[in-house]
């Protein structure tokens, strides 16, 4: 038999039909969905007298425009309001299962599928959201879709994918003290650049990405796409297992053995061959900053943004416009530049470890008078977990507050907004033009930068504080 | 939804030389909030087209009276970012047919195949010459033939690529529902 990646036997092991000269009919296990990508695949539905043909495959949550405050209340936004309205009235017509607001598993749907065991192992998963390449990190092959896609799946459980080619990123030795996974991707599409992986799914090897927790891991393959990647995934090993096991909607009993040893083939053959490969040093990496308007554009923080003599002549205009946006000049150092706003949250970075290292560096600390702080946990059950290991405690006395569960500001669609010309530093996954707010500046980093940045008010090497 | 057929379409184009446009600048977040599929163009750009204000900003190719068509013209990298299909249905909502670059990201080139927008990717040199071309002469045209996936700008052709089943999509109006609904059988064999 042909030596296989870990992408080729999922993905195959999902193919209907190939259509020659066109994209596989692959049929998808899980698909999420939420309030804004979502209505008008419902519409399309129903125009062409169509039911969901697998509503059992389907688990929807609000989560892109809710308000992380007061959400016991009607959502003030009328037009956010309309849209989770529109999600409640189509599951409820369709027997699909919803995470409403308040509901005990409601949160972010890429924090969610995983915490509550609907993501396992040699899966496919889609959701009409880019970062549904978080998944990946169970061995499950998993991408973002539009909402052409988003109605496909509704009508008939399979989507039309060209298969991608492979790519294989390969991460060896230890990280860093105050190197986290978050650190480990920006510093990977710092190196790869904002399309260096477009047209590919990414596998992640090596021990750097092994010794990673399931949070970890979800964080790296969560930014796949930030570097154009079709998906990124880890082959399941037993810290895979462990996470799953025991989770609400995992397999139990008999069933929990017959899937363990079909989850334990899941990993590339050795003779199997990548279309690219990259290695790195795990010891090469720091605690990483973004400086400009794509992830692409980060250093390690003791780093100065690029001279014009470091970046490629024809890219030059863009590189410039971006400072410019920024408010950097080419060659700057970015320790002790002042940050206005502190985000934690999203789907990279709001889940329990998240929280975990937030409160691990600002325990004893206060928060910087000068900083806004907004501490978004990625879901009802990270609450209440972060309630239960009692760091609401010991953010509170440092002077943070824990927001409501949602995406909160790391795409601003609620009041979430960081106001023109702010400085945040963020733990989300773009850092784009007005990404968190018109005119924000954005600054990409990890929970323990972003800690560092709220209790000094300024750029700080979080492993200065430990 | 059917799709419009495309075949030939020769038009002039607006010029948007910027890399990575990603598509947080082709349609901001905070105007995803439709829960139907129509009016998108008018916030095209949105943050790009207009100050804070809402005045047009007339530095910004859109605003500029020389330029028009049914052509987007952009730089390397375009559609990066979020999966939103938003952005495909406000360029398409705008009046644009065909977006040409020398690089597109994975999910925005599905998302406008999807809704009759032709992706048309072309060397970078090739590039180069559409926005020179266009820089003298806001009128210059250019001509798109799906069937023979050609682009030509005056002398110059270059060959286009697209998989035979999309290109006879759009060829015909089909959309991937249609094509779907038709393999039930096939995907409920697969099931068992």
């Amino acid at each position: 038999m042909e030596p296989k990646t870990l992408f080729d036997k999922v993905w195959d092991a999902h193919v209907v039909e190939e259509i020659e000269g066109g994209p596989s009919v692959l049929y998808i296990d899980k698909h999420l969905i939420h309030e804004v990508t979502s209505p008008q695949a419902f519409t399309g539905l129903e125009q062409r007298g169509l039911k969901v043909f697998r509503p059992e495959k389907t688990i929807a949550t609000p989560d892109h425009n809710i308000p992380t405050e007061n959400q016991h209340l009607t959502i003030k936004d009328e037009l956010s309001r309309k849209q989770v309205e529109t999600l409640t009235a189509n599951c409820k017509k369709n027997n699909i299962s919803l995470y409403g607001l308040l509901h005990p598993y409601n949160g972010i749907v890429h924090v969610v599928g995983p915490e509550l065991g609907h993501t396992q192992p040699g899966m496919t998963v889609v959701c009409g959201d880019s970062h549904t390449s978080t998944h990946g990190a169970f061995g499950a092959v998993a991408f973002g879709i539009g909402t052409s896609e988003v109605e496909m799946v509704l009508a008939t459980q399979c989507v039309l994918q060209p298969k991608p080619k492979k790519m294989r990123i390969t991460i060896d030795g230890d990280l860093q003290k105050g190197v986290t996974a978050k650190d480990l991707t920006l510093y990977v599409i710092s190196q790869l650049g904002t399309g260096g992986a477009t047209g590919y799914f990414v596998e992640y090897a090596g021990s750097a990405v092994r010794s990673l927790s399931m949070e970890g891991r979800m964080t790296v393959c969560n930014m796949s796409i930030e570097m154009g990647a079709r998906g990124g995934m880890i082959a399941p090993d037993e810290v895979t297992f462990e996470y799953v096991k025991g989770r609400e909607f995992a397999p139990k009993g008999k069933d929990w053995d017959t899937a363990l040893a079909k989850w334990e083939e899941l990993k590339s053959d050795e003779a199997a061959v990548f279309d690219r490969e990259y290695n790195f040093k795990a010891s090469d990496i720091e605690p990483m900053l973004t400086y400009g308007t794509n992830p692409g554009m980060g250093t390690g923080i003791t780093g100065n943004i690029p001279n014009a003599e470091n970046v490629v002549a024809t890219e030059l205009p863009s590189f410039k416009k971006s400072l410019e946006y920024m408010g950097f000049g080419l060659g700057d150092k970015l320790i002790g530049k002042k940050v206005d706003y502190v985000f934690v949250g999203s789907c990279t970075n709001g889940r329990i470890e998240d929280l975990r290292m937030l409160a691990s560096v600002v325990k004893g600390r206060k928060k910087a008078d000068s900083v806004t702080a907004w501490i978004v946990p990625g879901s009802k059950q990270v609450e209440k977990q972060a309630q239960q290991e009692g760091l609401i405690e010991i953010l509170e006395e440092a002077g943070f507050k824990l927001r409501q569960p949602g995406c909160s500001a790391c795409l601003a669609m609620n009041d979430d907004k960081i106001p023109a010309g702010k400085y945040s530093v963020s733990t989300s996954n773009r850092n784009f033009e007005g990404r968190q707010g018109p005119g924000a500046r954005t600054l990409l980093a990890s929970p323990l930068t972003a800690a560092a940045a709220a209790v000094t008010g300024v750029i700080t090497d979080p492993r200065d504080l430990f | 939804m059917p799709i419009d057929k495309f075949r030939i379409l020769e038009s002039t184009y607006v010029p948007l030389p910027a890399e990575n446009v990603d598509t947080d600048q082709i349609i901001p977040a905070r105007f995803l909030k439709a829960t139907d599929r129509e009016g998108f163009g008018e916030n095209l750009f949105r943050d790009w087209r207009y100050a804070a204000d809402g005045t047009p900003n007339n530095d910004f190719v859109l605003n500029k009276s020389e330029y028009s068509g049914k052509i987007l013209v952009g730089g390397k990298n375009f559609g990066s970012g979020s999966s939103r299909e938003h952005a495909a249905w406000a360029i398409h909502d705008y009046g644009f047919k065909v977006v040409v670059s020398s690089f597109f990201a994975d999910i925005f080139k599905n998302n406008a195949l999807n809704n009759g927008v032709l992706p048309v990717t072309v060397s970078s040199e090739f590039l180069i010459k559409i926005f020179q071309a266009v820089e003298k002469d806001g009128k210059q045209k250019l001509v798109i033939d799906l069937q023979n996936q050609s682009i030509r700008l005056n002398g110059h052709v270059e060959i286009f690529e697209i998989n035979s089943y999309k290109k006879n999509c759009l060829l015909n109006g089909f959309d991937d529902i249609d094509y779907l609904l038709n393999k039930k059988d096939k995907i409920e064999a697969f099931e068992a």
